[in-house]
């Protein structure tokens, strides 16, 4: 289980996420619903290792993880897939995804297994294995994004905003993919703003606003409640 | 594509077998000297590409570890009495350690601290050099390094034979970096410079890395070091001059940084070059400043770089040209 008690981020004198408690079981889909500056990425990042919280435990199976360096905590199978498809520009889709994999580089025959199940689950990323990553589409490029998160093996994934500046049937697409990678047995802490297609294959959500937690609860209550209804889905 | 390859592999070899025959052609005695001392920049050069070029921490204490590789030969073989090839061995394994100790402090920064701090070691470097008179010479230098030691048959007197020799080393020094760069190694050093925080979420542990790069790039500005103080036997406090370092920058910035090619060309043009502006003296700057400001606005990464965008750009105006053609074909078809 991934747990966050209590946990509070400060940029500098700016107190960006404060006193929050997240909890991921495995298995789920828990989504971070939040608009833009409420601190799901700081949330994120000090998961990952890359900012220290100022207070507070951020518990993987009972240890606290607080202070671990990020390759570190990819190695313990807590992967993240940063937002805005951060590709490596100058690499080709194949050797992007085979950066995925740097954490098993001294196992090369599980390294080409995890590349082909990438590939039957992007087929298109096959397709255009050898075309430098900047020429993708927007789409493609969230898929060579993802792939390159899953050759880690993750236990559990971190997604920060897969469908932002995605077409709307892409959008679903991806979801669907999402789905079926959590059907694979990785647990996913999602964070997203377009509340109805998250919330349509998450077990649980959590709302923040500005750096604390609003509303939480099962993804039907979300769904149904009046504040995220008006704040997120617009109805 | 495989005939580019080709065409490549052709010229290399066409230049491989030049340099190779070149000094029984010529009896110039005077450009076999600068020939020479172009292959040692070079070495050096490519380290520097190493760590400012593919991991992007541009070290200003380049000079500084091409001075403490001359210097630590210098010391070993004279004062110390050591025979040359351990000495030899012992200087390069000396200077990555001091560059791995340098590069666990200057590392904790980044971007223009970083440069600033490598700055500061390079002086002072230079320091050390200059006042430690007992030990380095001081300003008056450091006289009478031997050439380098016989191995079996072959001896290093002549200044031919000293050619081959660093020229064997230059050939080395690039076929170990081409090795590198295309390793898993390499990537991560290109993964690093493109983004620290996307290599750590991927799992590459930048720490270790920048340092693996930051000695790797010691480790080259040493064998330089070393090689130039055998071929000159006496050297002076001004190899680990900031100036040093600047020249080194230069070669790398207008033949390409982040490029294979990069040193080796800007190396040999700049030496040229300067050779053929000598007679301008100090004065060759007012030409060359605004040579390199030019081409930084209009080739970042310089004539390597530059070639190697011109290449990408005809390739992809090609293809599309074929493509264009086959619809044109296709709708041919359909109207006849
Ligand atoms: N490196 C930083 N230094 C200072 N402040 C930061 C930094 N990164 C984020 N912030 C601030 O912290 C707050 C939370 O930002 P964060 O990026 O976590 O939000 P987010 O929920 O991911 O937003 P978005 O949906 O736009 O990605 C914002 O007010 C932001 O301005
Ligand atoms: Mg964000």
């Amino acid at each position: 289980m991934l747990k966050l008690n209590n946990v509070s981020v400060n940029y500098g004198a700016f107190t960006a996420v404060k006193n929050v408690d997240i909890e991921v079981h495995p298995g789920e889909i828990v989504v971070l619903l939040g608009s833009n500056g409420a601190g799901k990425s700081t949330t994120f990042n000090s998961i990952s290792g890359l900012n220290k919280p100022s207070s507070g435990e951020i518990l993987y199976d009972e240890q606290n993880i607080v202070g671990f360096p990020p390759d570190q905590i990819v190695n313990l199978g807590i992967i993240q897939c940063a937002e805005g498809r951060n590709l490596f520009p100058g690499m080709t889709v194949q050797e992007n995804l085979m950066m995925g994999g740097y954490v098993h580089r001294k196992n090369k025959i599980h390294v080409k297994e995890r590349l082909e199940e990438v590939y039957e689950m992007f087929p298109i990323l096959k397709e255009k294995h050898n075309e430098s990553a900047g020429s993708l589409s927007g789409g493609q490029q969230q898929m060579v994004a993802i792939g390159r998160a899953l050759m880690g093996d993750p236990q559990y994934m971190l997604l920060d905003e897969p469908s932002i500046g995605l077409a709307p049937l892409i959008v679903e697409q991806m979801f669907a993919k999402i789905k079926q990678i959590n059907d694979g047995g990785t647990s996913i802490l999602l964070a997203e703003q377009n509340a109805n297609a998250a919330l349509k294959i998450a077990d649980r959500g959590y709302v923040f606003e500005n750096g604390q937690i609003a509303v939480q609860g099962t993804a039907e209550e979300l769904l149904t409640n009046e504040e995220v209804r008006k704040a997120y889905i617009g109805a | 594509m495989s005939r580019l390859l080709l065409n490549k592999r052709f010229a290399l070899s066409g230049l491989l077998l030049l340099v190779l025959v070149l000094p029984l052609i010529t009896s110039n005695a005077y450009m076999i000297r600068i020939l020479i001392l172009t292959f040692i920049w070079t070495i050096a050069v490519y380290g520097l590409n190493l760590l400012a070029g593919y991991t992007g921490y541009l070290s200003l204490a380049h000079a500084g570890f091409f001075a403490l590789g001359a210097y630590t030969l210098a010391i070993l073989t004279v004062t110390v009495g050591l025979s040359y090839w351990l000495a030899f061995i012992l200087t390069l394994v000396f200077t990555s350690i001091v560059g791995a100790l340098i590069g666990m402090i200057a590392l904790r920064t980044r971007e223009h601290f970083f440069a600033i701090y490598t700055l500061c070691v390079g002086y002072i470097i230079y320091l050390i050099i200059y006042n430690w008179e007992g030990m380095t010479g001081g300003v008056r230098g450091f006289i009478g390094i031997p050439s380098p030691g016989s191995i079996g048959p072959l001896e290093f007197n002549s200044q031919i034979s000293n050619y081959y020799l660093v020229l064997f080393f230059l050939v080395l020094t690039i076929v170990v970096i081409y090795r590198i760069v295309h390793s898993l190694q390499g990537r991560t050093f290109m993964a690093i410079r493109n983004s620290e925080d996307l290599a750590k979420t991927i799992g590459i542990s930048t720490t270790k890395n920048k340092l693996i790069a930051f000695i790797l790039s010691t480790f080259f500005a040493g064998l330089a070091g070393a090689l130039f103080a055998s071929f000159t036997r006496f050297i002076g406090p001004e190899i680990s001059n900031i100036t040093m370092t600047f020249d080194f920058l230069v070669y790398l910035l207008i033949g390409g940084i982040g490029t294979l090619s990069g040193p080796v060309i800007g190396t040999f043009i700049i030496v040229w070059i300067s050779q053929e502006l000598q007679f301008l003296q100090d004065y060759r700057m007012l030409v060359f400043g605004p040579i390199l400001v030019i081409l930084i606005i209009f080739a970042p990464r310089g004539i390597s770089g530059f070639i190697i965008d011109w290449n990408l750009k005809r390739k992809a105006k090609k293809q599309q040209i074929e493509s264009m053609k086959d619809m044109e074909n296709n709708q041919e078809v359909k109207e006849g």
